[in-house]
């Protein structure tokens, strides 16, 4: 008999559950020229491979066993099970603030199924309720599901889209604006919603996990409590990432959107503010200000959107001998503006000179960044740099590459002039450039040294 | 009416007493299971601290399991110490898992085949979660090897529930009030856990079988030897009772007293529910009130205990009285029960931390304090009331769990793991973690385990302990000997020796055991008696180098110079093959010397004569013998 409920199983592991009439979540017995084992059967991944069948212990462990050391089945029944997460009604209190918390998907609104180990989304409110009851102490929150995505698959229309989800929230009385957001790309979005959101009278606070909610150890509680304090309470009125500042649960960092950038594939500590200071330091419902050039929360501001976006956009990313036909291949392929992360201060090799010079005969916008991440472009002080900007390639003083290419694609959907994208570019919007760099602003300490070592030791890292 | 149970007269087999091991045994890798960092490396020396809480995570039935309840009603503030050559950021749950350490997973196949356990198709890694901190995480990284195996005891067989491949957990530095410190050095590191069925009936049979386990696990050589690196989790339980599992018993010969007070512990406090319902208490009648004491109470301890920032309170319990005395060890009563879980769930460390009306100990409840407590709760002669002594909130804390504790005695023994007291008994340590803190391991893909990888391990297994042990008795070896040979590194050898170069095993026993050992105990350097050096050392006795009494003073000579060229030391210590004639010389000539020149008295000349002659034929001749020729030469 065919069996079509063998999530995952194929080739010849699927035929054998099917030639013993066995199916996913069947209880059974087994046999083996190994001996006999006993369990659950479960679904297997779809990206394992078709010679084993997966068993729940009735210790709760799972094996899997080979599918050419198998005899027999017993089957006695079925025992499936629907991991559902226990929905409470999220309590309203008249005096706390009302904090709209959107969901775009990542680790922070996904919870494993326990049976499968299967990755679901988990992001009603009566779910987070269940699983982070201390937010009802923070504020009245009501959640709405934006999209599902894993952050790589996020798009300008996601950016877009969110944009006007928060102008309808807070005109419909939002006191404050979270995004669940994976943290993979989060720092674009926080960008993008940087040059999109032109004024808001509430804070607009970008918030992810590193370990997922599942997990003891998981930051994303202690996480969405200083997001949703910061949404509701601070006196902050841009769009900030609020995420681990160490990676012990001591205190959360409020970092601002165009400064801000994944560091580490997977510390919790991980976000860092490049070239300035973060703006503040949060913990257990208290603020301490770091920045005070933020604009303040007004409940008057009126909400202002502009989301339109060219997306023919392109980062290349520079590296020694690369060959002119990268920079030729994107103005093939019809792209109108490339943000280049350059050498040093800003360079390229000579070998790419006639292409970005006909890059720009063609009418592509090309701005220079630096791939050291932290300081300015300046493309004076070698004659590389003079010859580069000859070309019409354009300095893009201390924007990190990430929000330069975000900006390009915001800039050209307002004007593909030269001259006025230049100035739209140049012009800082939301802090993407600062005029100046303090001492520290560029602080990457190394191990090893006595100060760090005793900074270690006595710290919670 | 029941009388309270006496441990003198308990008999654990009569009660139905079950018993199954978990042992946790740390085995000989190079790395630690999951990450590159060095396996087996200890130091407390810490370079970095990281702080984090642990959350209870919803199981999948929706419910929190009750230790994540127990653990996040603590509100421990967990410091972790690493040390960064020792620790890397897997271990502090900031970097996902490495694959996993292959060299562990052969050991684990290895002795699971020995266990005669099925081997798994697929290794399947699952997160099995731990609240108490011990591993950053918050849960353990743990895979099942083999199931359903079996070893032989007298003349049963003993369950193998199951063979699991796991890291090992933090090292506990200190535990006070909110914040519990752990090192870092041990946490990760491989593992064997085997967990036996409950197939133990008496005390004695649980620390046999153990012994039994512990022998095949060193046969394999490939386990970690010393303190710390193997620990048991012990389950008993009695008719009636439940399963308790006591936590981290570091040595064997400690399981008897500690199951048998168990036992006795279930059986008491069954005997405890059955005077709760005597008297009529249920869960729906039982009374209970709360009173604020601080700063009424005069001259008991509690009055001097400084309540700035304490409080003192006390619950009154209705028709309690008595039973916090009811016996549940050899020194325990229930109110120690009690107080152990107060002392873990409210984190309350300052003695005295509870009191109660049951004490009638002089230093506790005393004088006009009992009058006071009288007055302000309106006990009665058949009340009971525990007094309470700490931070607010934990004493609050505190109240609920011992209400939480009473409640639970009228009707069950609640699961959970104790941990092991000095005085031999136990005291309460968590609520037992149910099967729903089990999940998979998203960040670990299935590892197939082929049988041709299985098949070659099996190849080159050792023989089990006991079937050496019962070929060496057919040797003719003292049991002993054939005991401690059966799991030695020196089998191998034993086994060469006596097949092909026909040593007398009694002989090539005592040399690779006993002098071996003294050997070392002298200071010699194991490591430069290979097995190549023992093969020439017994090759050079077959040519006639030197008698077998010279052995004893080649090793001794050769722990103090290391010179391991056996000829050659034979020639330095004149220890050789002597001729007939040439012995009944030299003791003639002794005799001569003993008479003539030392003008020995009659009474002392064997002894005399004895010591010249051994002077010049130590380690040639045995004693025995000479002495035997000296006094046939005298007595001519």
């Amino acid at each position: 008999m065919e069996n079509n409920d063998n999530k995952g199983y194929r080739g010849a592991a699927l035929s054998i559950l099917n030639k013993f009439d066995v199916s996913v979540w069947n209880d059974v017995e087994i046999e083996t020229t190994d001996g006999v084992f006993s369990g659950i059967v479960l679904p297997r991944s779809e990206t394992a491979d078709d010679r084993h069948i997966v068993l729940k212990l009735i210790t709760g462990y799972n094996i899997g066993i080979e599918v050419d050391t198998i005899q027999g089945f017993t089957s006695y029944g079925s025992k499936e099970a629907h991991y559902k997460i226990p929905e409470k009604e999220f309590p309203y209190d008249p005096i706390k603030p009302n904090v709209v918390l959107l969901g775009t998907g990542g680790t922070i609104a996904s919870r494993l199924d326990y049976r499968t180990g299967a990755v679901i989304p988990a992001f009603s409110p009566g779910e987070l309720y269940g699983a982070v009851p201390e937010l009802a102490d923070v504020c009245n929150l009501k959640t709405i599901k934006l999209y599902g995505v894993f952050s790589e698959n996020i798009t300008p229309e996601h950016w877009a889209g969110t944009a006007k989800a928060i102008k309808r929230e807070v005109e419909n009385g939002a006191q404050g604006i979270v995004i669940g957001h994976g943290t993979d790309t989060m720092h674009y979005t926080a960008a993008a919603l940087s040059f999109m959101i032109r004024q808001t009278p509430v804070p607009i606070v970008m918030v992810g996990s590193q370990r997922s909610s599942d997990r003891p150890s998981s930051d994303a509680a202690l996480n969405l409590i200083n997001a949703t304090w910061t949404a509701g309470y601070s006196d902050i009125a841009e769009v900030l990432v609020c995420m681990f500042g160490p990676t012990s649960d001591e205190y959360a960092l409020l970092h601002r959107g165009t400064r801000v950038r994944k560091m580490h594939s997977s510390y919790r500590s991980t976000f860092r503010t490049i070239g300035d200071t973060p703006v503040a330091r949060l913990a257990n419902g208290e603020i301490h200000m770091i920045k005070n050039d933020l604009r303040k929360r007004c409940p008057k501001t009126p909400l202002e959107i502009d989301t339109v976006f060219d997306d023919r956009i392109a980062i290349v990313y520079y590296y020694p001998n690369m060959k002119p036909d990268i920079i030729d291949s994107l103005v093939d392929n019809g792209y109108k503006g490339i943000v280049i992360a350059g050498t040093g201060l800003g360079h390229v090799n000579k070998p790419l000179y006639p292409s970005l010079k006909r890059a720009i005969k063609e009418g592509v916008h090309i701005y220079m960044t630096v791939e050291t991440l932290w300081g300015y472009v300046q493309m004076y002080v070698y004659d590389t740099g003079r010859d580069i900007m000859e070309l019409g390639v354009v300095p893009g003083a201390n924007m990190l590459p990430e929000v330069a290419y975000v900006k390009l694609g915001w800039v050209l959907g307002h004007t593909h002039d030269r001259e006025k994208v230049a100035e739209m570019m140049l012009t800082p919007y939301a802090g993407e450039i600062t005029e100046r760099e303090a001492v520290d602003g560029y602080l990457i300490m190394q191990g090893g040294l006595p100060e760090m070592e005793k900074f270690l030791k006595e710290v919670h890292v | 009416m029941n009388t309270t149970p006496d441990p003198d007269n308990f008999n654990p087999r009569k009660e139905g007493f079950r018993c199954g091991l978990e042992i946790h045994q740390q085995i000989l890798t190079e790395k630690k299971l999951f990450c590159h960092c060095p396996a087996g490396i200890y130091s407390e020396d810490y370079d970095a601290q990281v702080l984090r809480h642990m959350r209870p995570t919803l199981s999948e039935l929706g419910e929190y399991d009750g230790t994540a309840l127990m653990e996040f009603k603590t509100h421990k503030e967990i410091i972790y110490r690493i040390n960064k050559k020792l620790t890397c950021t897997y271990e502090m749950d900031d970097n996902p898992p490495f694959l996993i350490n292959q060299q562990a997973v052969d050991i684990a196949i290895e002795i699971a085949l020995l266990l005669k356990c099925s081997i798994v198709g697929e290794l399947h890694v699952i997160r099995k979660q731990y609240l108490d901190g011990s591993i950053p995480a918050g849960f353990q990284r743990t895979a099942i090897i083999g199931v359903n195996g079996w070893i032989p005891y007298k003349d049963k067989k003993i369950s193998i529930i199951q063979l699991a491949l796991e890291e090992d957990a933090c090292r506990e530095i200190s535990d006070v009030g909110h914040r519990r410190i752990y090192a870092t050095d041990r946490l990760a590191m491989p593992l064997i856990e085997v967990v036996t069925g409950p197939d133990m009936l008496d005390p004695q049979e649980a620390y046999e079988v153990g012994v039994q386990l512990g022998r095949l696990l060193r046969t394999t050589g490939k386990i970690r030897r010393g303190i710390g690196s193997v620990r048991q989790d012990v389950n008993v339980s009695v008719n009636g009772g439940t399963r308790i599992e006591i936590k981290g018993v570091p040595q064997l010969p400690l399981i008897p007293d500690l199951v048998f007070y168990e036992a006795f512990r279930q059986y008491s406090l069954l005997n405890l529910r059955d005077k709760l319902a005597e008297r009529g208490i249920n869960k729906e009648n039982l009374q209970t009130a709360r009173f604020d004491l601080s700063g009424k109470l005069e001259n008991s301890a509690l009055a001097d205990l400084p309540d700035d920032e304490n409080k003192v309170s006390a619950l009154l319990i209705k028709e309690m009285s008595g039973l916090f005395a009811h016996r549940l060890g050899s020194n325990r009563n229930f109110a120690d029960d009690v107080r152990g879980r107060i002392r873990v769930i409210a984190c309350l460390e300052h003695y005295p931390f509870m009191l109660h009306t049951d004490d009638q100990s002089e230093t506790t409840i005393s004088g006009t304090d009992k009058d006071i407590l009288k007055s302000v709760t309106g006990m009665t002669d058949n009340d009971l009331v525990v007094v309470v002594w700490g931070p607010p909130g934990d004493v609050e804390t505190a109240l609920n769990e011992v209400e939480i504790r009473v409640r639970e005695a009228i009707e069950i023994i609640p699961n959970e793991t104790r941990q092991r007291q000095p005085s031999g008994e136990t005291d309460f340590e968590r609520i037992l973690p149910g099967a729903d803190r089990m999940y998979p391991d998203t960040d670990s893909p299935p590892l197939p385990i082929s049988r041709e990888r299985v098949d070659k391990i099996r190849g080159q297994m050792p023989v089990l302990p006991w079937v050496k042990e019962a070929e060496y008795k057919e040797l003719d070896l003292p049991n002993h000997l054939a005991w401690m040979l059966a799991i030695s590194s020196r089998r191998t050898i034993f086994d060469r020796l006596v097949s092909d170069n026909k040593v007398e095993p009694v002989l090539a026993a005592v040399v690779l055991l006993e002098q071996l050992k003294n050997f070392s105990r002298l200071g010699g350097n194991l490591d430069i008696i290979s097995d190549d050096c023992l093969d020439e050392l017994f090759s050079a006795y077959k040519k006639g180098a030197f008698v077998k009494e010279g052995f004893r003073m080649l090793i001794e000579e050769c722990a103090l110079t290391g010179n391991t060229d056996w000829v050659n030391l034979a020639e330095k210590l004149n220890i050789r093959r002597v001729k007939k004639e040439e012995i009944n010389k030299i003791i003639s000539e002794s005799i001569d010397t003993a008479r003539e020149e030392l003008f020995c008295k009659p009474e002392n000349l064997p002894k005399v004569v004895i010591g010249i002659v051994m002077d010049k034929l130590r380690g040639s001749v045995s004693g025995k013998e000479l002495i035997e020729l000296i006094q046939h030469e005298l007595n001519e």
